[in-house]
């Protein structure tokens, strides 16, 4: 089955809670090895994405995600505008006219987004940043596409191969982002925008459990 | 958490309004995006700088907007990249004819919501350049980082391509200047305490009584070692060292030497750093022509310093010394 628009904007929607509910988690694993700003910064941005959605929920979900896009660029500032920004905007690019999503959809919008963020933040997998947790995500999809797995299960798989990869942030060195000046010192911390990653695809496995 | 604030999220805000009060003489502030122009922008033929990065670091970088400095400054929230619609209006409103430069410490964030502005900038017609400044030696240049960040380099860079600008220079020239600038300055900090953000309410990171941190940045990151409390002379041989030895410099040539205070250390003190980093710019035979001691580039509450040695010729001493009035740099009027 395939996900509807109205499911898409019940995930922003709970999207915006979690990161509301992991604000202050995310800020103290980036007091860590960045900045201290990561929790208030998606904070701040989803606030404003809570107050687009009305405007644009009769819309597409091409539509829908590139307003998303647009409020994060404009409110987050930080590195995480731009890349989360791009995500949700390439992302959209693959479903303009949609009105629901399928699996394959979704795997096609997760990967420009994701191919997005590589191009502007020009991280590989194992820099510690949010592409560790983004990338096996996406493969775990593309495995799954063959497999005749339910939409349901494939996103469960997506957001396990997710969280595995936010775990496996921590024993990395940092190559991007502030966390970076520390050198040896980022070992042994989470990456925070890994974590709000995995929670991205982890609301989105929860939300559209039915289908 | 004791700060003179109302509501952390009001912070940038509140402080605006306050700039806004405090020198109508010399800046007109645009809200909702956020920006600090010049009062008499657009100053017609002429090059158009504008800078922006997080709050926190005052009197940088609005204070450094006005004749002689900046024409615009992009405030974010506080330690956090502003974001491109705020410099695209920024660049739209401050543009004179000549073109616009972009003046940007390398951060990640930075150097992306910069680069996404000027993209936009230059889809409307508008003649951008960037230039990234990237002066800390605490950090290793390599493809294992985010590179070198941008630090006190930055005050003086404003400064002295604000007065080439005030000279009707080019924007190519501007620019090539600036990179000039950043090629041959080099700086590095230290902290003697932490510093809070409004929205965390706690320190960023624990520093006991007995340590310091040595090579930290301007957001409270912590740097890359921590050694027990030293005194004044030797941090600042410690700090130096590290400059000098990075430094394209050569005995006989002149530099800037400019004492950073990161917002919580007393000019007593700056001082006393000062007085130490003469001698020792002097030993390895640097001629220190011209000085900067003062809290710029701040960190909140953070106490600390951080010293910056330019590398100066003639054209840049004639550039330091003219005419400057912001809020936070004013001689020469």
């Amino acid at each position: 089955m395939a996900v509807t628009r109205d499911e898409v904007i019940s995930w922003i929607k709970a999207y915006g809670q979690v990161i509301t509910e992991n604000k202050d988690y995310l800020t103290d694993l980036d007091s860590a090895i960045g900045d201290a700003d990561h929790g208030a910064n998606m904070h701040r941005g989803f606030l404003a994405v809570l107050a687009k959605l009305p405007a644009v929920e009769d819309k597409d979900i091409g539509t829908i995600f590139k307003t998303v896009g647009m409020a994060l660029i404009s409110t987050v500032g930080g590195a995480a505008g731009p890349l989360y920004g791009t995500f949700f905007i390439q992302a959209g690019t693959k479903l303009n006219g949609k009105m629901d999503l399928t699996l394959a959809d979704w795997t096609a919008a997760l990967d420009a987004g994701i191919t997005g963020v590589v191009n502007i933040g020009k991280a590989n997998v194992g820099d510690k940043t949010m592409v560790d947790a983004l990338t096996p995500a996406i493969q775990a999809l593309n495995g799954a596409t063959g497999q005749e797995l339910s939409m349901s299960d494939a996103l469960k798989k997506s957001a396990k191969a997710a969280e595995e990869g936010m775990k496996g942030t921590i024993p990395l060195l940092a190559h991007k982002g502030r966390a970076s000046y520390l050198g040896e010192r980022s070992i042994g911390h989470q990456d925070p925008g890994a974590t709000s990653s995995f929670l991205l695809l982890d609301t989105a496995a929860n939300v559209w459990v039915n289908n | 958490m004791k700060k003179l604030i109302n509501k952390p999220e009001d912070v940038v805000l509140e402080e605006l309004k306050g700039i806004e009060k405090a020198h109508p003489d010399l800046v007109k502030i645009h809200y909702a995006p956020d920006y600090i122009i010049r009062a008499d922008a657009p100053v017609k033929g002429k090059v158009a700088l504008i800078s922006g990065g997080g709050s926190g670091h005052e009197p940088m970088h609005g204070g450094f907007v006005g004749m002689g400095m900046l024409d615009a400054a992009c405030p974010g929230a506080v330690f956090t990249s502003p974001t491109p619609d705020q410099m695209l209006e920024a660049t739209k409103a401050v543009d004179g004819g000549a073109g616009v430069l972009h003046i940007v410490k390398n951060y990640t964030g930075d150097v992306m919501n910069f680069q996404m502005a000027a993209d936009m900038a230059k889809e409307e017609g508008i003649d951008v350049e960037a230039v990234v400044v990237d002066d800390d030696v605490a950090v290793k240049d390599s493809l294992w980082t985010a590179g070198r960040r941008g630090v006190g380099l930055t005050v003086l860079m404003e400064k002295l391509v604000g007065a080439a600008a005030e000279e009707k220079r080019p924007l190519k020239e501007i620019a090539n200047l600036a990179r000039k600038i950043n090629g041959q300055g080099r700086s590095m900090g230290m902290a003697l305490t932490s510093c809070t953000t409004p929205s965390a309410g706690k320190p960023t990171f624990d520093l006991p009584e007995d340590e310091m941190e040595i090579g930290v940045g301007i957001h409270g990151e912590p740097g890359r070692t921590r050694t027990k409390l030293q005194t004044a002379d030797q941090i600042t041989e410690t700090l130096m060292k590290a400059i000098v030895d990075d430094l394209p410099f050569m005995s006989g040539d002149k530099v800037l030497l400019f004492v950073n205070g990161m917002g919580g250390t007393p000019l007593i003190e700056l001082y006393i750093v000062y007085r130490k980093a003469v001698e020792i710019a002097e030993k390895a035979g640097l001629k220190v022509v011209r000085n900067l001691i003062g809290p710029y580039i701040t960190s909140l509450e953070m106490a600390g310093t951080s010293i910056t040695l330019l590398k100066m010729d003639d054209d840049l001493i004639k550039l330091w010394d003219a005419p400057v009035k912001t809020a936070g740099m004013r001689w020469g009027i």
